[in-house]
C-alpha cells in the first residue's frame, strides 16, 4: 500500500502542496483530478522521489521511503510526453529499467516481447522510438514503465495530446492492462470521463 | 578614411622608425643612417665601443643604430631567412662555425671581413673549488668525472655560437663516431642547457660579477678572466675565473655588408671603420676578444689574465658546412630530449 | 528553400548590379594572395625530390610526432573530465554569480597562449617547467570554455524528464549518466574534442614556453627547424605533414558527428539549486571552477611583482629600459613592443573588419560563388598559425614581391587568422535583415544604395564592434605567425613576453611576467568592451 502523509511543497513562497494526504491500497488504481496547477504533477514528483517535499511522509507497505532515492523505491512513472529515450530502440527502452537491474539478457528480451505483446505493439522491439506515432509511443512508454514490476505506477496524465477516438480506445486499454497485470496505479488527470474509466475511486485534489 | 588615415600614419612613422640620426629631413646632402645587426651581448650603449662608432658618426655623418638579433646562431639563420632583404646593412659578428650557414644562404653581398677572434673554453669560479678542496677540470676528458657532476653549464649549439664552438670542440676531441658518446657521458653527469652565452655566464654561472647563477662551470672564452678582473667590484689583482686551456676551439668573427642594403657606400664605409684601428683598440677591453687589427695594442690586464691554448681544437670550415645542421639536429636529440 | 531567405536575396540584389564582384573582389585577392600562394609555395618545397625523406629522417621527428599526438590526446581527454562538471552546473543551475563564472570559464579561451603559458611558468614549480605535464596542464585551462561552451549548450536543452523516467526505471545516477546522459551528449563531446584536439595539437605559444626544447610538439619544432636551424625544406615538409593530419581529423570527426547525432525535443531551462545535497555541491563546483579558472592569472600578475623573494616593483620600473644589464640591451624594449603590438592590432583590426565585412556581404549577395568565398575564408581557421607565417617568410622573399620587410606583412597574417571571425560574426545578421525595412526605405524613395546605407549599415554595427574586438584581441596575442613574420627591434609583445621568459636572470624574467600580465589584461579588456557593446546591440535590436 501506498501513502503519502501531510505532504508540503513550496516553491520559493507559493504553496503548491499544502498537508495533502493519499493511500492507494494494493491493487487499486486511484485517479487524482483536478485542474491544473494544483500540484498533482508534483505529488507524483514526491512520491516517485524525483522532488524533495519541505513536509510530511511517503509510505510503501508499512515502510518510510522519503529519503529513499528514486532508483531505489520501485515505483514506476509514466510521463505526458512520454520521455522516451531517443537515443534507444523500442526494445531498449522497455528493457532499459531491467538491464539497469543486471538482468541477463535472454530474460530481458523475452520480458520486452512479453510486454510489447501486452500493449498491442508485438514485433516493434528493433522500432526506432523517434518514428513512432502519438499512439505507439505512449503505448511503449507504459510497456517501459511495467517491464521491472514497480509496485506502484505513477501516470502523469498519460492519453493527453492524442485525439479523442485514439484517447478512448487507448484509455480502454490502459484500464484493461492494469486490471490484468494487477498493478497499483496512481494515475493523474484533469478529465473526469478519463478518470471514471481507468480507475476504481477517484480523489479530487 | 580611417583606415587609410591610420594606414598612411602607420607607414610614416615606420619610415621614420629605421632612420634615428638627426637630419634626415634635409635635402639631398642628407647623410645616411645605417643598421648594424648585433648579437645579443654586443653592447648598444655607453661603453668605448659605442663611443667609437658615435665618432664614425661625427666624422662621416653617418649614423648607426645597432639592432640585436639573438645569440649569433639565431642571428645567421634570421639573417639567411631574410637574405636580400635584410633587417640591416651590416652585421657584425658571424663567426667561422656559422660563417658557410651565412654565405650559402647569400646573407652578404661579398665577403664578410675577419673582425676579431678569441677561443671558446670552459671557464671556471676559482673561488667555488677551493672551497670544495677540488682542482678545475683541465680537459674536455675531465669534464665527464663524477666529481664534475652538474657543475657545467653549456650553450645550445642551435641558438649560440660559443655553444656551436664547444660542439665542434667536441667533435675535434672525440671524432665523428665518438662525439655523440661523449655528449651522452656528459648528460648522464648533469650538464644543463641555455639558450644563450648571456644566459649561460651571467644568469647559471656562479664566477661573473654580479650573477645569480650557481654553476662553477661555464662554456664561455679563453679572454673572459680579463673581463672579471676589469669589472669588479670592489677592485681586485687576480681573476676570480680560470680557464682550462684543453677545451678551447678558435672562433674567428666576421662583419659584412648585407646583400640589399639600400645603403650599400655607407655600409662598406662603416665595415672599414670597424677594422680600423679606432674601433679595434677597444675590443679587448669590451667585447673580450682579439682584434685583427695587428696595430692594435693589446692592454696589459688582457695580456696578462687571458688565456691564449697552445693548441686550441680545429674544424676544417668545409667539414663544419657539410655537418653542421645533421650535428645540431643530433645534439639536440641527445642531450634536450 | 525557405521563402524569407530568397526575399532577402533578392532584395539585397536590388544592390547595383555591378556592386555584387567589386565586393568580393578585394577579399577574393586577399584570400589568394595571402593564403593560398604561400600554400603552394609550401607544397611545391615539399614536392621537391629527396625533401621529404630528408625532413623525416632527421633524428626526433618520430619522437615529435608521437609527442604531439599523445599529448594532444591527453589534453583533450582531461579536459572533457575537468570540463564536465562545470558545463553541468553551468547549464542546469541558476545561481548568483553564473554570467561572472561564465565569464571568467571564457575568458583563458580569448588569452594569447603566450599569456597562459606564462601564467602556468610563474604558478607551476620549477621542477614542472619543461615537461610534458606542464603542457597538458595549461592546455587543459586554456580549452575548458570549449567544453563548457559545446556540452554546455546542448546539456541546458536535454530533456530534465528524461533523466527522472531513468530514475524512476531504477537507474543510479551513474547510470543515468552512462546511458542516458552522454550518448545524448555524444554529438557535443565529440564536437568539442574535436576543436580541443585540432587546439592542443597546433599548440605554439604555451608549448614553446612550458615544454622547453625536451617536450616540442609538432608546431615548435617546425619553428625550430625554420629559425634555429635554418632548414627551411624541413620545415615545410612537417607543415603539410601537420595540414594533412588536420584534415583527415576534421573529415573522420565530423563523419562520426553525422552519426553520434540523436534528435531530442524540449527545452530545459536552467534551475535553481533544489535538494540539500545539490545546494552543497552546486556551489562548491562553481567555487572550484572560478578558483582554478582565475589563480593562474592572479599568481602571473602577483610574480611580476616579486624579485629574490621579496615584493618589488623593479620589473615594472624597467620596463621601458631596454637594458637586461649596463650597455646590454638584448633587443627587446618591453615598452616599445607594447606600442609595436597596438599599433599593428588596430592595422590588422581595420584590414580585418574591412576585408570581412566586404565579404559577408559579397556572400549574403551573390548566390553559388558566395559560398565559395564562404568556405575560402575559413581555410585559414583550419591552418595552424606556424605554417601561415613560415609559408609567408619564404613566399614573399622574391622582388617585386620580396615584402618581409614590409610593416604591414604581419598584421596581414593576423588579418587572415582574425577575417574568418568577423564573417562568421556578421554573416547571420545581414542574413536576418528583413527585406521589408529596406523596401520601406526605397518607397520613400532612397535609392538602393542609400536604402541599404539607412537600414543595413546601422543593424550591422554592433556586431562589427563586437567582431573588430575579436580581431584586435586576435591581433594582440598572435604568436605563430608573428615567430617568422618579425623583424629585429619591432618586436610584439608576444614575441618580447616570449625572449624575456626564456632567460634565467630573475629581472628579464619579472619583466616577463609583467609584460604578459599588461597582454593580459589588455586583451581581457577589449574582448569585454567589444561584447559588452555587441550584445547591448542584439538585446536593442531584439
Amino acid at each position: 500500500m501506498l501513502e503519502a502523509r501531510d505532504i508540503t511543497v513550496r516553491f520559493g513562497d507559493r504553496r503548491v502542496l499544502d498537508s495533502t494526504s493519499l493511500h492507494v491500497g494494493d491493487g487499486e488504481v486511484v485517479a487524482l483530478l483536478g485542474p491544473s496547477g494544483v500540484g498533482k504533477s508534483t505529488l507524483l514528483r514526491v512520491i516517485a522521489g524525483l522532488l524533495t517535499a519541505d513536509g510530511g511522509s511517503v509510505w510503501l507497505d508499512g515502510t518510510d521511503i522519503t529519503v529513499l532515492p528514486a532508483h531505489r523505491r520501485s515505483i514506476g512513472m509514466v510521463f505526458q510526453d512520454e520521455q522516451l529515450f531517443p537515443h534507444l530502440s523500442v526494445g531498449a527502452n522497455v528493457g532499459f529499467g531491467l538491464r539497469m537491474q543486471r538482468v541477463a539478457h535472454g530474460v530481458v528480451a523475452a520480458r520486452v516481447a512479453e510486454l510489447l505483446e501486452l500493449v498491442g505493439l508485438p514485433g516493434f522491439a528493433g522500432r526506432q522510438v523517434t518514428k513512432l506515432s502519438g499512439g505507439e509511443a505512449k503505448r511503449v512508454a507504459l510497456a517501459r514503465s511495467l517491464a521491472p514490476r514497480p509496485k506502484v505506477l505513477l501516470l502523469d496524465e498519460p492519453l493527453t495530446g492524442l485525439d479523442r477516438e485514439l484517447h478512448d480506445r487507448l484509455a480502454t486499454d490502459l484500464a484493461a492492462l492494469l486490471r490484468a497485470t494487477d498493478t497499483t496505479a496512481l494515475l493523474v488527470t484533469h478529465d473526469h470521463e478519463e478518470a471514471a474509466k481507468i480507475a476504481d475511486r477517484v480523489v479530487t485534489l | 578614411m580611417a583606415a587609410a588615415v591610420l594606414l598612411a600614419a602607420c607607414g610614416n612613422d615606420d619610415a621614420s622608425n629605421g632612420s634615428t640620426t638627426p637630419g634626415t629631413t634635409g635635402g639631398t646632402t642628407a647623410p645616411a643612417a645605417i643598421t648594424m645587426v648585433v648579437y645579443d651581448s654586443f653592447p648598444t650603449a655607453d661603453t668605448p665601443l659605442n663611443e667609437a662608432l658615435a665618432e664614425f658618426t661625427a666624422d662621416t655623418g653617418i649614423a648607426v643604430r645597432l639592432v640585436t638579433a639573438g645569440d649569433a646562431g639565431t642571428m645567421v639563420t634570421k639573417a639567411a631567412l631574410t637574405a636580400g632583404n635584410p633587417e640591416g646593412d651590416v652585421m657584425w659578428g658571424v663567426d667561422n662555425t656559422l660563417l658557410s650557414a651565412a654565405t650559402d644562404g647569400g646573407v652578404f653581398q661579398s665577403a664578410p671581413t675577419p673582425v676579431d677572434f678569441g677561443d671558446v673554453c670552459e671557464n671556471n669560479d676559482i673561488a667555488s673549488f677551493a672551497d670544495h678542496g677540488i682542482a678545475p677540470p683541465a680537459t674536455l676528458a675531465d669534464l665527464l668525472l663524477p666529481q664534475y657532476a652538474g657543475l657545467l653549464v653549456v650553450e645550445n649549439p642551435a641558438t649560440s655560437s660559443p655553444g656551436l664552438a664547444f660542439l665542434l670542440a667536441t667533435v675535434a676531441y672525440a671524432g665523428e663516431d665518438g662525439w655523440q658518446q661523449y655528449w651522452r657521458d656528459l648528460r648522464d653527469n648533469g650538464v644543463e642547457v641555455a639558450d644563450s652565452w648571456d644566459v649561460a655566464y651571467y644568469e647559471r654561472f656562479s664566477g661573473a660579477a654580479g650573477g645569480e647563477g650557481d654553476k662553477p662551470l661555464v662554456v664561455s672564452y679563453g679572454s673572459s678572466p680579463p673581463a672579471e678582473v676589469v669589472f669588479a667590484d670592489p677592485p681586485r689583482t687576480d681573476a676570480p675565473t680560470g680557464v682550462a686551456a684543453g677545451t678551447c676551439f678558435r672562433q674567428t668573427e666576421y662583419a659584412g655588408v648585407l646583400r640589399g642594403t639600400k645603403h650599400p657606400a655607407e655600409a662598406q664605409q662603416l665595415v672599414q671603420f670597424l677594422v680600423g684601428e679606432r674601433f679595434q683598440r677597444e675590443l679587448p677591453l669590451t667585447l673580450f676578444v682579439y682584434p685583427v687589427n695587428t696595430d692594435v695594442q693589446l692592454p696589459d690586464v688582457f695580456t696578462e689574465f687571458a688565456v691564449v691554448p697552445d693548441d686550441p681544437f680545429e674544424i676544417v670550415p668545409a667539414t663544419i658546412a657539410a655537418n653542421r645542421e645533421q650535428w645540431q639536429d643530433q645534439w639536440n636529440e641527445i642531450v634536450l630530449r | 528553400m525557405a521563402g524569407s531567405v530568397e526575399r532577402d536575396r533578392a532584395a539585397l540584389n536590388r544592390l547595383p548590379r555591378w556592386l555584387v564582384p567589386a565586393l568580393a573582389v578585394l577579399p577574393a585577392i586577399g584570400l589568394a594572395v595571402f593564403y593560398l600562394w604561400p600554400l603552394l609555395t609550401l607544397l611545391q618545397r615539399v614536392v621537391q625530390p629527396g625533401s621529404i625523406g630528408h625532413a623525416l629522417s632527421a633524428p626526433g621527428v618520430a619522437r615529435v610526432l608521437w609527442f604531439t599526438l599523445w599529448q594532444a590526446l591527453a589534453s583533450t581527454a582531461l579536459t572533457l573530465a575537468v570540463g564536465f562538471a562545470p558545463a553541468y552546473v553551468l547549464a542546469r543551475y541558476r545561481f548568483p554569480g553564473r554570467r561572472a563564472l561564465l565569464a571568467a570559464v571564457t575568458v583563458p579561451f580569448m588569452l594569447p597562449t603566450v599569456v597562459v603559458g606564462a601564467a602556468f611558468l610563474a604558478l607551476l614549480p620549477q621542477s614542472w617547467h619543461g615537461t610534458a605535464r606542464a603542457v597538458i596542464v595549461a592546455h587543459v585551462f586554456f580549452n575548458v570554455a570549449v567544453v563548457v561552451r559545446l556540452v554546455g549548450a546542448m546539456w541546458a536543452v536535454l530533456p530534465t524528464d528524461l533523466t527522472a523516467a531513468a530514475r524512476t526505471l531504477g537507474a543510479s545516477p551513474a547510470q543515468v549518466l552512462r546511458h542516458v546522459v552522454l550518448p545524448l551528449l555524444r554529438p557535443a563531446l565529440w564536437a568539442a574534442a574535436t576543436v580541443v584536439f585540432l587546439f592542443t595539437f597546433t599548440s605554439f605559444g604555451a608549448a614553446r614556453l612550458l615544454g622547453g626544447a625536451a617536450n616540442p610538439t609538432l608546431e615548435v619544432e617546425i619553428a625550430r627547424r625554420a629559425t634555429q636551424l635554418g632548414d627551411v625544406d624541413g620545415a615545410a615538409v612537417l607543415s603539410v605533414l601537420q595540414l594533412l593530419v588536420l584534415a583527415v581529423v576534421v573529415w573522420w570527426s565530423a563523419r562520426w558527428q553525422r552519426r553520434a547525432a540523436v534528435q531530442f525535443a524540449g527545452v530545459g531551462a536552467p534551475r535553481r539549486s533544489r535538494s540539500r545535497a545539490e545546494r552543497r555541491w552546486v556551489p562548491t563546483v562553481a567555487a572550484a571552477t572560478a578558483v582554478a579558472m582565475l589563480t593562474p592569472l592572479a599568481v602571473l600578475i602577483s610574480r611580476s611583482l616579486r624579485l629574490g623573494g621579496r615584493w618589488s616593483l623593479a620589473a615594472w620600473r624597467t620596463l621601458g629600459s631596454a637594458e637586461v644589464r649596463p650597455g646590454i640591451s638584448l633587443g627587446v624594449d618591453p615598452l616599445a613592443s607594447l606600442v609595436t603590438s597596438f599599433r599593428l592590432a588596430a592595422v590588422a583590426t581595420v584590414l580585418s573588419v574591412a576585408i570581412g565585412g566586404l565579404a559577408a556581404l559579397a556572400i549574403v549577395s551573390a548566390h553559388r560563388h558566395g559560398r565559395l568565398l564562404d568556405v575560402g575564408l575559413m581555410l585559414p581557421l583550419g591552418t595552424s598559425a606556424v605554417t601561415i607565417g613560415l609559408g609567408m617568410l619564404i613566399t614573399f622573399d622574391t622582388a617585386p614581391f620580396d615584402w618581409r620587410a614590409a610593416w604591414w606583412l604581419i598584421p596581414a597574417g593576423h588579418a587572415l587568422v582574425a577575417t574568418p571571425f568577423v564573417v562568421r560574426a556578421l554573416l547571420p545578421v545581414l542574413r536576418s535583415i528583413p527585406a521589408d525595412q529596406r523596401a520601406a526605405a526605397a518607397t520613400l524613395g532612397a535609392s538602393p544604395l542609400r536604402a541599404w546605407l539607412a537600414v543595413d549599415v546601422r543593424r550591422v554595427m554592433r556586431p562589427l564592434v563586437a567582431a573588430a574586438g575579436l580581431a584586435a584581441a586576435i591581433s594582440l596575442g598572435e604568436f605563430g605567425a608573428t615567430t617568422f613574420l618579425t623583424r629585429s627591434g619591432r618586436e610584439t609583445m608576444p614575441i618580447a613576453i616570449a625572449r624575456l621568459l626564456g632567460r634565467t636572470g630573475q629581472v628579464p624574467r619579472a619583466q616577463g611576467f609583467a609584460l604578459a600580465s599588461i597582454l593580459l589584461v589588455a586583451t581581457a579588456a577589449v574582448v569585454m568592451v567589444a561584447s559588452v557593446l555587441g550584445e547591448r546591440g542584439g538585446a536593442s535590436d531584439a
